[in-house]
């Protein structure tokens, strides 16, 4: 049915998967392919139009291919403002990412630090290839005078400029995150300001800017999206496709709490801020996501 | 039996890997206290003559010593038994705390395990150690290796077939020009030599190591001089080779006890995975079975125990 008419029935796409689980696109997309032996994707990126169609492939996808999908883009296309790799390495779990990273095997027949390897350089390449190899520990489990000598560390590297260390990519990149919490908390404490207002050293540095957003990622991943989104929304900076992408990755995770840090920060709904920037079937199917979580 | 010979009987049972139970019990437990007395007086080796007060004692240091033997066999049951996950964690940490001498180890771990192995071990880790791996290996290790053995433990390489020639082929030059330039940047240092180890598919490696021997007309592992970076290629891409090396220092007289429990680490770890292969390597190598070598070197339950799990298999 949906095959046949593309034309009059994106309405019919958004009611169809934009109010769907994972577990039921997944059924929607098998069965489609038995019914029509086509992949639903492939029938639907013929029809569809850049940000609706964006926004549809994306959803469609299962978790795990999404993220190695997004990744591959990521390193493909890969600049030293990208921060895609940095968010899917340090918002998933250790085994949400390395179900995409496994995903990855099967969809490029390669793994994906090689390609992280491969297509970053300097000291991208080294913060990058650390943090998508990662496999952190996720216990509660916090050692405070760990917490104490590290946050000293990062501190005294900081300090330094010293911004590439091995010993500050090292914590930000293996330590649990309750380890790193509680760091950066004593971190706080001890020399008086959050870590990334002394990140902020050179505003337009984008290396500086990479470590602040892995921080942001790490502790406080509602934030993060939260302001992506809205720099997406007022078309600020390079990254247009936020929008799409952090609304389809974080629908079954944490967008509902995403949304109410984005009212908190902007005083406005973020399905009104939605409204008032997006337009037609791509503004139906992105609320049709976002009500969906509160369904 | 006359008394020397069981008196070189008992002097058997105590050297090499392990001890050898029957021995010890038919004969040591059957002697009287003269024969035993004799057995210390003729054993300076064991026992300290204590002139002044008239009788031998034991060598304290050598008790520790046959301590180790009477619990290889335990230990290699243990190891054998344990879920092969659990197994190479615990390696793992072992390696860390013991120290630069027992870094290989971590090589060995993280390049000759297949991707899902390293994951189970690095999950395993984990659940034992409430730590991940890397954050361990990044945190202990301060010498220059550490940028290698991070980036070998914390990878999860693509396991298909599919190759790149001219990638491989590229990368190949990459590296003869990085050992050309060993003087100026050394290896151990080079990121792109790093990048390429501890990334690329092992059929990927393979391909590297087959175009590299084009080029220079030599071994990729023969022309680097670190031995980080020579055990990396050998269990990435010889993998029995480097089993062979290993089995064959493990099994001479007198060493290291480090190198000494390389013996029980080897065989059960691959005696599942590639034990075939590897005994043949091994004939190749030294012009000795495995087995006959492990019959002549190894005492008791515990040259049975490795005997039986080398026979798996065929």
């Amino acid at each position: 049915m949906l095959h046949h008419s593309w034309g009059t029935n994106e309405g019919l796409i958004i009611s169809i998967l934009g109010h769907r689980n994972a577990d039921q696109r997944k059924v929607i997309r098998e069965t489609y392919s038995q019914t029509y032996g086509e992949d639903l994707l492939k029938a639907l990126e013929k029809e569809l139009t850049s940000d609706f169609e964006r926004l549809v492939h994306l959803w469609t996808l299962e978790s795990a291919e999404r993220d190695a999908f997004l990744a591959n883009e990521a390193t493909k296309k890969w600049t030293s403002s990208n921060q895609v790799l940095v968010e899917i390495a340090s918002t998933r779990s250790s085994d949400q990412l390395f179900s995409a990273k496994k995903a990855y095997h099967a969809l490029y027949k390669k793994s994906l630090e090689e390609d992280v390897a491969h297509h970053t350089t300097g000291d991208f390449r080294k913060l990058l290839l650390l943090l998508v190899s990662s496999y952190r520990y996720e216990g509660d489990e916090v050692n405070l005078t760990l917490a104490k000598a590290e946050a000293k560390i990062l501190h005294e590297k900081i300090s330094n400029k010293a911004y590439n260390d091995d010993d500050l990519i090292r914590i930000l990149a293996t330590r649990s995150k309750a380890q790193i919490n509680a760091t950066l908390n004593h971190y706080k404490d001890a020399f008086g300001q959050d870590i990334n207002k002394d990140l902020k050293a050179d505003p337009k540095d984008e290396f500086l800017a990479l470590l602040r957003s892995t921080v942001k990622c790490l502790i406080r991943p509602e934030k993060y999206f939260a302001k992506i989104i809205r720099l997406a929304i007022n078309k600020r900076g390079t990254d247009e496709g936020a929008l799409t992408r952090v609304v389809a990755t974080r629908a079954e995770i944490d967008l509902k709490i995403i949304a109410d840090e984005y009212q908190r920060r902007n005083s406005v709904p973020l399905d009104q801020a939605i409204v008032k920037d997006t337009t037609g079937d791509y503004e139906k199917m992105l609320l049709a996501i976002l009500g969906h979580d509160d369904a | 039996m006359a008394f020397n010979q069981e008196l070189e009987a008992i002097t058997q049972a105590f050297s090499g890997h392990g001890v050898d139970e029957k021995s010890l019990t038919t004969i040591l437990g059957k002697w009287d206290p003269l024969e035993r007395e004799s057995y210390r007086k003729q054993t300076s080796n064991f026992f300290i003559e204590d002139h002044e007060r008239q009788f031998q004692r034991w060598n304290d240091h050598c008790v520790r010593l046959l301590k180790h033997e009477f619990v290889r066999f335990k230990n290699a049951v243990v190891l054998w038994s344990m879920h092969p996950w659990e197994r190479d964690a615990r390696l793992a940490k072992e390696a860390l705390k013991k120290g630069p001498s027992s870094y290989g180890v971590l090589i060995e771990i993280a390049c000759t395990r297949s991707s899902e192995e390293l994951l189970g071990a690095r999950k395993a880790y984990h659940s034992l150690f409430d730590h991940s791996i890397e954050e361990d290996v990044a945190s202990h290790i301060h010498s220059i290796d550490r940028k290698l053995l991070v980036a070998l433990v914390s990878a999860y390489r693509y396991e298909g077939s599919k190759v790149k020639d001219d990638t491989a082929k590229s990368e190949a030059k990459t590296l003869s020009n990085a050992i050309k330039n060993d003087e100026k940047k050394p290896i151990i240092e080079n990121d792109e030599v790093i990048r390429i180890l501890a990334t690329r598919s092992k059929p990927h490696l393979q391909a590297v190591y087959k175009h590299y021997k084009e080029l220079s007309g030599k071994n990729l592992e023969e022309d680097l001089n670190d031995l980080r970076f020579k055990e990396t290629v050998q269990c990435l891409c010889t993998p029995q080779v480097y089993f062979s090396k290993v089995l064959d220092e493990a099994l001479r007289i007198d060493v290291d006890k480090n190198i000494k429990k390389s013996l029980t680490r080897v065989i059960v770890t691959r005696a599942d995975i590639d034990m075939k292969e590897i005994k043949a390597e091994y004939n190749d190598l030294y012009g000795v079975s495995l087995p006959q070598k492990i019959e002549e070197t190894a005492k008791g339950n515990y040259k049975d125990f490795l005997l039986t799990l080398i026979a798996r298999g065929g």
